[in-house]
């Protein structure tokens, strides 16, 4: 398989790690868009990121010439091939100090990151993937909700979303409905706000981003930022992982494995609207990697 | 009441959840943070078990690790009707001890490949793969002349034996390493038999079987 030529994708930040679990000083190697890099974060939290070569054995080896674009955000190192944007797509709610900002982990998972995506944005698989935990039988319906291509933010944005969720998070005691808001942001990243059990007038924020290993691979890293005093880090990340363990098969076995971006090519429903938004903003940016490009 | 000191992704803990949902035992569970934080390797949990692995469980007093070693205890202790782990029955026994010491291959192999391709271990992933198609097709041919002798489950009894749960997971899961199991059907009839159980559950990634038929 060719490396990757999409000028769209080379040029935005992708992450590589989370900045926990890379222990100061320390290389760590990697894959993206099938380059081999290192990284290494620094004692003062920077972040140093190279292609991998075997004369540089620290960052400190490598000249900053040779040196890939770099920073830290959300807890993960974030990188570049080409030459991204000055700024990185904004979470507001990681500043608030009482929330919990954990990596609930970094799976590698055999799917291309847009068929990752949209599974991320689907309701309807809540009551069948997520038994008794993000659904349940009989309340499968997905209502009708409101989804819009924002010019100004270039991301999409799924509002009035509505589920009833038997177990919706570590701190829900019981089944409530729970109110969804989904934003794609970046072609291989996704946030999604949900009610928060403990502050009604506040939302727990999960978001997923992809690294892009190759077309059909990826690692996942996931990322809480959520309302809980009580539960201890190791709790709340099981129940991510619980999660997305659920969902692994599922992606794993989509077919074709890339996205095709063709609205003829998979018959969607209604409750597809945000997969449908989706695919057309993948389309108009002019995204080949990862996808099957809608035919000329 | 037991403990059990468990990750929800782990096959070989869900070997206890399962056997211990069999036979409708409570237990108690510590969650441990196998991934990504390693707590397995932590000093508190080496204190517990040495080798640094899942699972482990304490009971009475006792800890024990090893998920094979700990289906024996379990079905020898709580298993009133004597199936699971037929202490009565040495041919049986011997079959059972075989089959718990081949489900440790699986271990060796199916699982090996998807903490590589799931959590980045760094193991030979050519020779897991290989490994466990080879494990694989011993099971699905023993399997196929067991059916053709009427015999559903992997030991030489009509009812299933902690073989059967030591063997389940990490084939269930084997996808996830990239282990198809299109060429094995006799162990693919064999898994929706033991999905249909009574009082089978599942974990992260194993599904319930079909509404086809009622469970047993």
């Amino acid at each position: 398989m060719a490396k990757c030529s999409d000028t769209v994708i080379l040029n935005l930040w992708h992450p590589v790690g989370a900045i926990a679990e890379a222990a100061p000083g320390a290389v760590q190697e990697t894959v993206l868009l099938e380059e081999r890099l290192s990284f290494q974060v620094g004692v003062d939290g920077e972040p140093v990121v190279w292609r991998s070569r075997p004369d540089a054995r620290g960052a400190d080896q490598v000249p900053a010439a040779d040196r890939l674009p770099a920073r830290g955000a959300y807890g993960y190192v974030w990188t570049s091939l080409g030459s991204p944007p000055a700024d990185l797509f904004p979470i507001p709610e990681y500043a608030e100090p009482d929330r919990r900002r954990l990596n609930a982990a970094t799976f590698g998972v055999n799917v291309s990151a847009p068929r990752a995506i949209e599974n991320f944005l689907d309701m309807g698989h809540f009551p069948y993937v997520h038994t008794d935990i993000l659904g349940a039988e009989p309340h499968t319906e997905v209502k009708e909700y409101d989804v819009e291509i924002s010019v100004d933010r270039d991301e999409i944005l799924a509002t009035r979303c509505r589920f009833f969720q038997p177990m919706a998070s570590t701190a829900s005691d019981g089944g409530a409905d729970v109110d969804y808001v989904y934003r794609v942001p970046h072609p291989y990243c996704s946030v999604l706000y949900k009610s928060s059990p403990v502050d009604e007038s506040r939302r727990d924020v999960i978001a997923i981003f992809l690294q892009p290993l190759d077309q059909e691979h990826v690692r996942a890293h996931l990322l809480l930022c959520v309302l809980d005093e009580n539960s201890e880090d190791k709790v709340i990340k099981r129940f991510q992982q619980t999660i997305f363990g659920q969902d692994k098969p599922i992606l794993e076995n989509q077919f074709p494995k890339r996205l095709p971006l063709d609205p003829r090519a998979e018959t969607p429903i209604r409750a597809d609207k945000s997969a449908i938004a989706y695919r057309r903003w993948l389309s108009q940016k002019g995204v080949t990697y990862g996808v099957i490009p809608a035919a000329a | 009441m037991i403990t059990l000191y468990d990750y929800e992704l782990s096959g070989n803990c869900y070997k206890l959840r399962l056997l211990m949902s069999f036979l409708g035992i409570d237990h108690k569970t510590v969650p441990i943070d196998f991934y990504p934080g390693r707590e397995h390797k932590s000093e508190w949990f080496l204190k517990l078990n040495p080798l640094g692995q899942l699972p482990v469980i304490e009971d009475d007093g006792l800890i024990l690790r090893d998920a094979q070693a700990i289906l024996v205890y379990l079905a020898s202790k709580y298993d009133p009707s004597g199936k699971w782990y037929p202490r009565d029955n040495p041919a049986l026994l011997g079959e059972i001890s075989q089959w718990l010491a081949f489900a440790d291959g699986i271990t060796a192999t199916a699982s090996a490949a998807r903490l590589h391709d799931a959590l980045f271990y760094d193991f030979d992933i050519d020779a897991a793969r290989a490994g466990a198609h080879r494990l694989f097709r011993i099971l699905d041919e023993h399997l196929w002349f067991g059916e053709q002798q009427g015999r559903d489950w992997i030991c030489s009894a009509a009812h299933p034996t902690i073989a059967d749960i030591a063997c389940f997971p990490y084939i269930m899961l084997s996808e996830e390493g990239g282990i198809p199991r299109q060429d094995y059907p006799a162990i693919r009839r064999w898994c929706d038999r033991v999905k249909r159980i009574k009082g089978f559950i599942v974990m992260s990634g194993v599904f319930p079987a079909g509404p086809a038929r009622a469970a047993a």
